[in-house]
Parts: C-alpha cells; structure tokens; sequence
C-alpha cells in the first residue's frame, strides 16, 4: 500500500520520471494493475482535481500532474489491456467546425486523461459527421464538444441530430462546453451534459459511470 | 503628438477603444477565419473600426493584430505573412486617427503552453514576439499592448521582445484575471502583486487588465494594482459575461453602467480606461462623457 501512496504523493507534485519507475515497481511487486491504477493514480489525480477546484493549486499543477499520469500509463495501459480491464471510459473530444479556438478543450483533453479516461482527440475545425463516425468506429462513451464563438454552436445541435439518426441517442453521452454555451443552450439541443470548466467536465464525465465498474 | 507617458505623469486620464471581434464580423470576417487575416485582404474595414473609436473619443485606437504573432498565425497557415500583417494594421489606424490619437499595437497571447508545463520552447515564443514588435516599430506604432495574457512568462517574453525590438516605444502590459473566492488569479495561478511587481521590474511603462468578467471586478482589480506598483494603470474591461438570449449572444453591462463605474476606475488611480469583449462605440462614448466630467485627477 506504501508503494501506491508514493505513487499518488508524486503524481500530485508533478514528478513523472519518478510516477513512471514507481509504477514499474509496482508492477514487478506484482501488484494488480487495475489496483496500481485505482489507489495510486486516479488517487492521485483526484486530489489534483479537488485541489484545482478549490484554487489552491492551478493550471500549471495540473498539466504536470497530467503529464506524470500519462508516464505512468504508458506503463500500464499494455498490461490492463492484456487482463482484459476496460480503460475507464473512451471519450471523443474536439472543437466544433469551423471553430479554431482549443485551449479548453486541450484542457479538458488533458483532465480526462488525467483521471484514467481513453480521450481520442479530434483537434479543432471537426465536422459533425466525424464525431459520430469516430464514436461509432471506436465504441466511445462520451462525445465531448467545445465551441468558442456562438456562429459554430449549432454544430452541437447537428452532432445530437446526427446521433439520434444513427441510433447512438442515449448510448453515447454528450457533452457541451465553451464560453458561449449554457447549461439551457445544452438542454435546448438535447444534450446530455454541459460543463462550465474543466474540473467540472471531469465530474461530469465521471458521473457517467457507475462506481464500481 | 504629446507623448504619452508625460499626458499620463501629468494626471491625465486618457480613453482607449472597444472590441475588434464584434466589429470585424460585422464587416465581413467569416466564424473560423483569421481575424488578422482581414489586415491582408480588407485594410479599409480597419480604417472605418478606427474612425468609429476616434469619433467615439478614444485617445489610443488598437490595431487588429491580436493574433498578429507568427506562432499564433500558424494554425492558419500565416506565420510568414506576420510582418506584413502587423505593418499593414499599424498603418491602417496611422492612416484614420492622422495624429488625433495614439496608435496601439495589440499583440496577445501565442495560444501555446510554455516548457515545462507544455510543449512549446520559451525561445520559439520569444523570437515569435520579436518579429511582431518588430514589424510594429518599423511601422511607427505609438505604443504597444500585449494583453489578455495569463502566463507571467509568456508576458516577459512579450515584454522583453517589445523592449528590445521596439526600443523608445512605451509598452503596456495587461493580464486577465479570474475572481476566485480566493482572490483573483490568472488560470495560470498569477497572483496581482505577483504581475504588478515582474512587469514594473521588467520595465513596463503601464500595467493593468484587461477582458475578465465586469466592470465592478475591474475596480477591483485596479485597487489591488495600485497597492504593489506605482506604474500608471490602464483597465479595458468586457461587459460582463455573455449571455444567450434567443440564440445570440449578449453582453450584460450597458454604456451607461461601464460608463459610471469608470469614475470608480479613476479614484481607484486608473490612468486609462477602455473596452474588452462586447463593448462597442457606444460604451466608448458614454465612458468619454463620464470621464471628461471628472477631469483631471
């Protein structure tokens, strides 16, 4: 358990070449790596996340923090892959077409994986149909949208169109963020969720799985 | 034309301009277009953006080259036309105000994360700066202000470059700040005092805020300056948060409320005063009025 302590304490500080050799430590200790993963790293990351909500810590705390995870599940994604153990949930994230802006969406992005999520990130300028497709072709839970100037919204309300179509309505969550959009606009389309920062859009996320999956 | 930091040394209190975004699409950029790329292809839209501030009683008009930096041109392909995008703004506004007001050359943020926290190099932003102040001194700018950062780093990299390649022209530097139930921050953890301290020591000739969410956070934000610099302050704020009101967008303060928080601004020791995101000519006007009625610290 010590092991998995020390893991969490320098994710927390952002020391990824330590979190790295730590994991591999723990790995060769025989630890379970879904127990490495749960008690040391999203441990870790969920009292970045908590801490970063509080505005004790910021930004630059957290993508260091992100950046010792992702070491570290260099490490371990192999291995839980090979046992069979699903990869907390897969997301599909971008910016909306037409729409360049990405800085909170890379946030976002960087968050989720952060705390144990799959994240196929899209980039910026992704039309509606790439979603869905993406979605589609890679099983993804969550399609995450981020718009930055209120001419590219209504791509969103496309993407919840098209996902009716296709018959993904209700199986793959939708979220919605960006500085123009509002928790009505969200309801308004027909989507599942909105997020006003990043933290939240973790919860959010988060919330959409059972905890003892 | 007097210069500048002698009006403001002298108690003067001076007005600059609105927002560019609203304008621009107002006047034909495209959602997703470079907003910077209008400078190549549409110079007489700048003109008239200029002559509105003007007539509106801005004394610095700003020039539509936010994202005017090579590194920030890049996600569209536009990184080698950054000088001549810069020099063409800068003579765009040259050409509207014709000495009736100073001209300000708008540089922000390079829209990357700095080593170590990101991917990008200190000196490839640095040199990204260097060609933008570059192109504004050669162009005749009057004063350059590098805004809307929140990267402390970032923003000595601007300021450093500004300094060096813009040697005589006076440097604004305005960070944007968050109100958390701790205190303003930048989302990069910048603490006021923090700024106000770097930038004077870094040699900035006026420091302050801009963009943020209101006025009445603005006042104070530029309480909290005054208390760590005795540089002259310059707030431009936005009209509050937008709201969505049937499908548009919609900035809550009004002229007539900006304009009366100003007089605020002013006690609170600002030496100039101007717009962010959703203030238009008519924010400018009414805070003008306002501001001329108060006269004179």
């Amino acid at each position: 358990m010590e092991l998995l302590e020390q893991i969490s304490e320098n994710l927390q500080n952002g020391f990824d070449e330590k979190v790295a050799a730590l994991t591999k430590d723990a790995v060769e200790k025989q630890i379970h790596p879904k127990e490495i993963l749960q008690n040391g790293l999203i441990a870790g990351m969920n009292v970045v996340s908590k801490k970063f909500k509080n505005h004790d810590i910021f930004l630059p705390d957290v993508l260091l923090a992100a950046r010792a995870m992702n070491s570290a599940m260099e490490v371990l994604k192999p291995l839980l892959i090979k046992e069979g153990i699903p990869i907390r949930g897969k997301v599909v994230i971008g910016s909306v077409k037409d729409d360049l802006h990405d800085i909170g969406k890379n946030l976002v992005a960087i968050l989720l994986k952060g705390a144990g999520f799959e994240v196929i990130d899209l980039g910026n300028d992704v039309p509606a149909e790439k979603f869905i497709s993406t979605a589609m072709e890679e099983n993804a839970h969550v399609i995450g949208m981020s718009a930055l100037l209120t001419t590219t919204m209504p791509v969103m309300k496309k993407v919840v169109d098209l996902a009716k179509d296709e018959g993904l309505y209700g199986r793959v969550r939708i979220i919605v963020g960006g500085a123009p959009v509002s928790k009505e606009y969200a309801l308004e389309i027909g989507a599942d969720a909105y997020s006003y920062d990043g933290a939240n859009a973790v919860e959010t996320v988060e919330s959409f799985f059972p905890v003892n999956s | 034309m007097i210069n500048l930091l002698e009006r403001l040394r002298s108690g003067e209190i001076l007005v600059s301009d609105g927002a560019m975004g609203t304008m621009l699409f107002e006047r034909g950029l495209k959602s997703g277009d470079c907003p910077e790329a209008m400078n190549l292809s549409n110079i007489d839209v700048l003109e008239d953006i200029a002559r509105l501030y003007l007539d509106a009683g801005a004394d610095l008009i700003q020039t539509n080259t936010f994202g005017g930096s090579p590194l920030k041109l890049a996600s569209y392909s536009l990184s080698g036309a950054a000088p001549l995008i810069n020099r063409n703004a800068v003579l765009a506004v040259k050409r509207a105000v014709s000495g009736r007001a100073y001209v300000s050359g708008s540089c922000g943020p390079c829209g990357k994360i700095l080593k170590p926290y990101g991917d990008t190099d200190p000196e490839a932003v640095y040199e990204s700066f260097e060609i933008q102040m570059q192109a504004f001194a050669e162009s005749g700018c009057d004063v350059i202000c590098i805004e809307t950062m929140m990267d402390l780093n970032e923003m000595l990299l601007a300021l450093k470059a500004a300094k060096e390649k813009a040697p005589g022209i006076p440097v604004m530097t305005t960070m944007t700040f968050e109100a958390t139930p701790k205190g303003f921050y930048t989302i990069m953890g910048v603490t006021i005092e923090k700024a106000a301290r770097a930038l004077e020591e870094a040699g900035a000739d006026v420091t302050g805020s801009n963009c943020g969410n209101g006025i009445e956070n603005m006042i104070r934000i530029a309480r909290e300056y005054r208390k760590h610099t005795a540089l002259p302050l310059i707030i431009q704020s936005n009209a509050g948060l937008p709201l969505i009101e049937k499908g548009e967008l919609v900035y809550p303060e009004s002229p007539e409320f900006m304009a009366e928080k100003a007089k605020e601004l002013v006690d609170a020791g600002v030496s100039i005063i101007g717009g962010c995101c959703g203030t238009g000519p008519a924010h400018i006007r009414a805070i003008r009025n306002s501001i001329s009625t108060t006269g004179i610290r």
